[in-house]
């Protein structure tokens, strides 16, 4: 039996805008250049793919199967800038075949800082996604898939979760295929789904380029190389950006039309099916048990998160961002805590990544910043007002206006 | 190949970057094996001096050539007398050339002779211009002597000289273009030197620009074709003389920013003074250091005066050599707010001496630099905004400093110089022997 897993990430970041060392004011986002943003990848993107699937899962009367990870700060994006994105998931939410997966509302790395904070994170997105779509997540992902063992411990001591989700990397399995469910180490329910990063980039970056042995990727080519797995494996986890639907591949790709097609040839093999991450789980026993001890991710050919804290600026903005979550949370001012949770998604500290010769390029993508130094001053100066607020705050002065009202 | 160079005298005897990639080209095509004839001016203090010297680096006077025994292997240097110096102006060669002349006299006979005696000294030309013709005439004369497949003449006080040296040898010529008259002038061009630029240009059978910023100014004011234009940038000496002196003349936990180049026009020493007073709206332990001479000095002083930190700007007048080092040393910060720089070797210098740096985006190191802050030299909220994140946070002059640091070790003269080797066997290969 060989399931297919297909798990989509959606996230965009809420972009800062250029806020120098001379700015008071107390709003921190680029609201005209996330609007743009929003609207301009729902155009390509979100839309089109969520329409396409949504029609494939009615074609094939169930058997077409899927799960996302919508980010809070998405979707609050989504409920301002484009509410009709938000009708086409709940379109896909109410046909029963499609899971939404758990992670941080604001797609943070505050498993790495903050437990306390990182716990909250999860529960207010759960919290969103059952609102939103009526079903609570039953299996975690962290951001960037960023994952060690003591993630795993931690996500079954909160007990909502019956998986979670980790990068296939070599250095992980060794020897071993990540075509099977495995049990994380130190753990004894919580089971473990690991990306097939091969068949996974097939698809999300090797798709459109001309000098891949393999092009043009066609759908009875890829349907042929999942029936491989017939044999030796229980699953094939293809866990990619949503983006990679018109975005990073554009529709002249023929991305859609492998979409399109790809059910259909996956399911011509008798033993093939699609399910979602829970069902996965339901449906086989893990194999093995993984040990990772070092942090993984999925994240450029390290597989590491250097990509946000390999540098000192880096480590300096993450480090002064969590340092103030004592005071933050201790001036009691929702809308200080939501500026500052809003600082913390990944994003922000990717800008500043400087490891730009080989991986660069995809750092590249809508970037709001010329240099990883530029972005690195911006967030320093928000961060300094903040801080500022914090302080006014706590010295026994009232909340300004702005504060108040929660604006400006 | 053999090059017949028109160049300039090396550091530290220097104004500018001109010297510098002289210095840094000529020693790297030296190493690939490229002889290179090697010509300057150079004023030349004995009473009895000849119009032309004649060296080889063996035999080099120190006090005339600043360079080290062994550095050059094939290369031959020919200076010629005369009182032309990189980025003058006709009022500054003027007085400079009374001084010496003065001094000669003065030298001669012990006291002051009178003006009517000075015109009819026939040493120098009376103007720049004229002199810029007398020195072509001269280096004409002096290429007779030597064999040689093509001429480099560097910056237009040499391109008469080149297309004189051109016509008479019939080699094939190349310009290479460290600054024009708009860089340094902005629209109040010097038609004199606009003409002679451009005669140049037009003459060459290639032009060298150094940077891309400089070609589209080359191809759109100067009228030359695109495809006769070839970018070569610079590159950084790297003298491995990194040793920390103790800091000086700076208060303990005082920062230091430095502005470090010629205090004229092209450099923008308004924006950053400019800038000065706003960072110091903000900050008070900061010592804003401007190194430099030039004609915008003293309404520099005044300026800071009036901007009301005055006690904050240090001026230190033109330095040279260990000064530089010095200088470096007690930098947290170089700022380069040029209004229009060609290429701009300094920030390269200050990256060499582990000094972050901020650089004018309308600059041609600001297309070989990522590991720079960079700024339009008007926004001075940027720059002044820039400054204090540096001096602020310790960790973004860190990772500058580590990037910055490496990245310039890609940036080598022997790059520069194979690159000009390849642009020398073009021109040669294509033009017709007499």
């Amino acid at each position: 039996m060989a399931s297919v897993c297909f798990y989509f990430q959606v996230h965009q970041p809420l972009r800062l805008r250029h806020y120098t060392v001379f700015d008071k004011g107390h709003h921190y986002f680029d609201d005209y250049k996330n609007y743009g943003i929003c609207r301009k990848v729902a155009h390509k993107c979100y839309l089109p793919t969520n329409r396409l699937l949504l029609e494939l899962i009615r074609r094939y009367d169930g058997r077409f199967r899927i799960a996302y990870s919508v980010t809070g700060v998405l979707l609050e994006q989504f409920e301002n800038y484009a509410p009709e994105v938000m009708s086409t998931f709940d379109a896909l939410a109410e046909t029963g075949c499609v899971e939404f997966l758990a992670e941080t509302y604001y797609h943070s790395l505050s498993f790495l800082y903050s437990r306390e904070e990182f716990a909250e994170q999860v529960r207010m997105h759960s919290d969103k996604i059952e609102f939103l779509f009526g079903q609570r997540p039953r299996v975690f992902r962290n951001t960037e898939l960023i994952y060690n063992n003591e993630l795993a411990s931690f996500i079954e001591s909160m007990d909502c979760f019956d998986g979670i989700l980790c990068e296939g990397a070599d250095h992980i399995l060794g020897s071993r295929s990540p075509n099977f469910v495995y049990r994380p180490k130190g753990t004894s329910k919580l089971k473990l789904l690991l990306k097939n990063y091969s068949l996974s980039d097939d698809i999300a970056f090797r798709f459109s380029n001309r000098h891949w042995s393999q092009w043009p990727l066609t759908a009875d080519k890829f349907a042929g190389w999942i029936n491989d797995v017939n044999g030796n494996g229980n699953v094939v986890n293809l866990f990619m950006d949503y983006e990679t639907f018109g975005e990073h591949q554009w529709e002249d790709t023929g991305i859609f039309n492998f979409v399109r097609h790809l059910p259909e040839k996956i399911l011509q093999h008798p033993d093939n099916d699609f399910k979602t991450p829970s069902e996965v789980i339901d449906s086989y026993d893990s194999f093995d048990t993984i040990d990772v001890p070092h942090i993984v991710s999925w994240a450029d050919t390290e597989r590491d998160i250097s990509a946000w804290v390999g540098n000192a600026m880096q480590s300096n903005a993450i480090y002064e961002l969590y340092r103030m979550e004592g005071q933050i949370k201790e001036t009691g001012d929702r809308k200080i805590l939501e500026d500052w949770r809003k600082l913390q998604t990944s994003d922000h500290f990717y800008y500043m990544c400087t490891k730009y010769f080989a991986d660069g390029d995809v750092h590249k993508y809508f970037n709001p910043y010329d240099s990883p130094y530029d972005s690195y001053i911006n967030f320093m100066n928000i961060l300094g007002n903040l801080k500022l607020r914090c302080l006014k705050i706590l010295k026994g002065g009232r909340p300004d206006a702005g504060v108040l009202a929660g604006q400006v | 190949m053999k090059v017949f160079m028109l160049g300039w005298e090396f550091p530290p005897f220097i104004s500018g970057g001109l010297g510098t990639a002289c210095y840094g080209l000529t020693k790297a095509m030296d190493k690939l094996g490229i002889e290179v004839i090697f010509v300057l001016p150079k004023m030349v203090e004995s009473e009895y001096a000849t119009h032309v010297k004649l060296l080889s680096p063996g035999s080099l006077s120190p006090r005339l050539l600043s360079l080290r025994k062994g550095e050059f292997e094939k290369a031959k240097f020919r200076v010629i007398d005369s009182a032309l110096q990189p980025y003058s102006t006709a009022d500054v060669y003027q007085r400079q050339i009374e001084e010496s002349l003065m001094h000669k006299r003065m030298g001669h006979s012990g006291k002051l002779s009178s003006s009517s005696q000075f015109v009819s000294c026939g040493d120098y030309a009376g103007d720049m211009y004229s002199e810029v013709y007398r020195y072509a005439s001269v280096a004409a004369r002096l290429s007779e002597a030597e064999d040689f497949d093509v001429i480099h003449a560097h910056d237009w006080m040499t391109y008469v000289a080149g297309i004189a040296i051109a016509k008479r040898s019939g080699k094939p010529l190349v310009v290479h273009i460290h600054s024009t008259e708009f860089d340094r002038s902005g629209e109040h061009v010097n038609q004199v030197i606009y003409d002679i630029e451009r005669e140049g240009m037009h003459f060459a059978n290639r032009v060298i620009a150094v940077s891309n910023f400089t070609k589209n100014i080359i191809v759109e004011r100067y009228g030359v074709s695109s495809d006769k234009v070839e970018v070569v940038h610079n590159g950084v000496e790297r003298n491995g003389n990194n040793q920390l002196l103790s800091k000086v003349g700076i208060k303990e936990g005082e920062k230091v920013v430095l502005f470090l180049g010629r205090i004229t026009m092209q450099k923008g020493p308004e924006y950053f003074l400019y800038a000065a007073k706003k960072v110091l709206e903000v900050m008070d332990n900061v010592k804003f250091v401007m190194a430099g001479s030039g004609d915008l000095m003293h309404r520099a002083v005044e300026m800071a005066a009036e901007l009301g930190i005055g006690s904050k700007v240090l001026f230190t007048g033109f330095l040279r050599g260990e000064d530089v080092n010095k200088i470096y040393q007690m930098a947290d910060l170089f700022v380069m707010p040029s209004v229009s720089e060609p290429f701009g070797i300094v920030p390269l210098e200050a990256l060499e001496n582990d000094v972050p740096v901020i650089i004018s985006k309308q600059s041609g190191v600001s297309e070989v630099l990522r590991h720079a802050l960079k700024v339009d030299f008007w926004d001075i909220d940027e720059m002044a905004n820039k400054i204090i994140a540096v001096l602020r946070y310790p960790s973004l002059g860190i990772t500058l400093r580590n990037y910055g640091n490496f990245e310039i070790r890609k940036l080598q003269w022997r790059d520069s110089a194979v690159r000009c080797a390849r642009i020398y066997e073009q021109v040669t290969a294509q033009a017709v022997p007499v």
